[in-house]
């Protein structure tokens, strides 16, 4: 980890500094909102997938054969599913912020209810994205 | 402790740093293509669904508004976590490097879907 910046301060005028993670009691807030940026860097690298698909749809005959095979096996599989989870836990963490950024939400009970509903959220919805892929 | 005239810590007013004013507008951006997100396409498989011209706009745009989302997202991670300058400059040119990309690429299949048959 980077060094803590020496100060020519004295100790009282320093200003305080923030403590590091490990240092926190964990919380579901915490939890939820270290999840969206991971899930935003996850889904930023996994717009390759896209990047793959799109290109071999319109490349048409081996390469869509190709992609299509890679997508439906079983490594594919899973890292779509992953995929799913990760947009769904990012969509429902943004939904958490669009209500706070109405001014509301930040009481102890109603930050924990949308941690956990965000949570919860993003399982039903992949599940439900999941369930129709499969069934239809 | 003397009393602080500003917000700002000592260091970073002799070193500029600061309040640049763009902070809410990088906030709107986020918020405003992450709206524009919600309205996203599923992606069917089929080649004639993409091709058609309904889904393939709705496509374009989901893909144009992905890419500046997370190019500004990226950039606020790099610029939390990549203290020295002259790396962060470097990551933050990838970043728009790699989110262009991936945009034109997206736009190109999709358009040569759309017009190639």
């Amino acid at each position: 980890m980077a060094e803590v910046p020496s100060s020519p301060l004295p100790i009282e005028q320093r200003r305080p500094l923030s403590p590091h993670v490990q240092i926190y009691r964990w919380s579901g807030t915490m939890a939820v909102s270290i999840l969206h940026r991971a899930t935003g860097v996850a889904l930023y690298l996994g717009t390759v997938l896209l990047v793959a698909y799109l290109l071999a749809a319109s490349g048409g005959g081996v390469a869509f054969a190709q992609v299509s095979r890679f997508f439906g096996s079983i490594v594919g599989q899973i890292i779509l599913f992953g995929y799913t989870f990760a947009l769904m836990l990012h969509l429902f963490g943004g939904l958490r912020h669009a209500v706070w950024e109405t001014g509301k939400g930040f009481e102890a009970g109603t930050r924990d209810a949308l941690a956990w509903g965000s949570l919860i959220g993003a399982v039903v919805c992949t599940a439900l994205a999941w369930a129709v892929a499969y069934l239809l | 402790m003397s009393k602080p005239s500003s917000l700002q810590t000592p260091r970073a007013r002799v070193k500029h740093l600061g309040s640049t004013r763009s902070g809410t507008q990088t906030l709107w951006t986020i918020r405003l293509t992450s709206f524009a997100l919600l309205s996203r396409a599923d992606l069917a498989s089929a080649r004639a669904l993409l091709g058609a011209p309904l889904p393939a706009i709705i496509l374009i745009l989901f893909v144009l508004a992905s890419v500046w989302h997370m190019a500004e997202g990226m950039r606020s991670v790099i610029q939390d976590y990549i203290r020295s300058q002259h790396l962060r400059e470097l990551v933050l040119m990838a970043n728009l490097c790699f989110a262009s990309g991936v945009g034109l690429v997206c736009a190109y299949a999709l358009l040569r879907l759309s017009f190639v048959q």
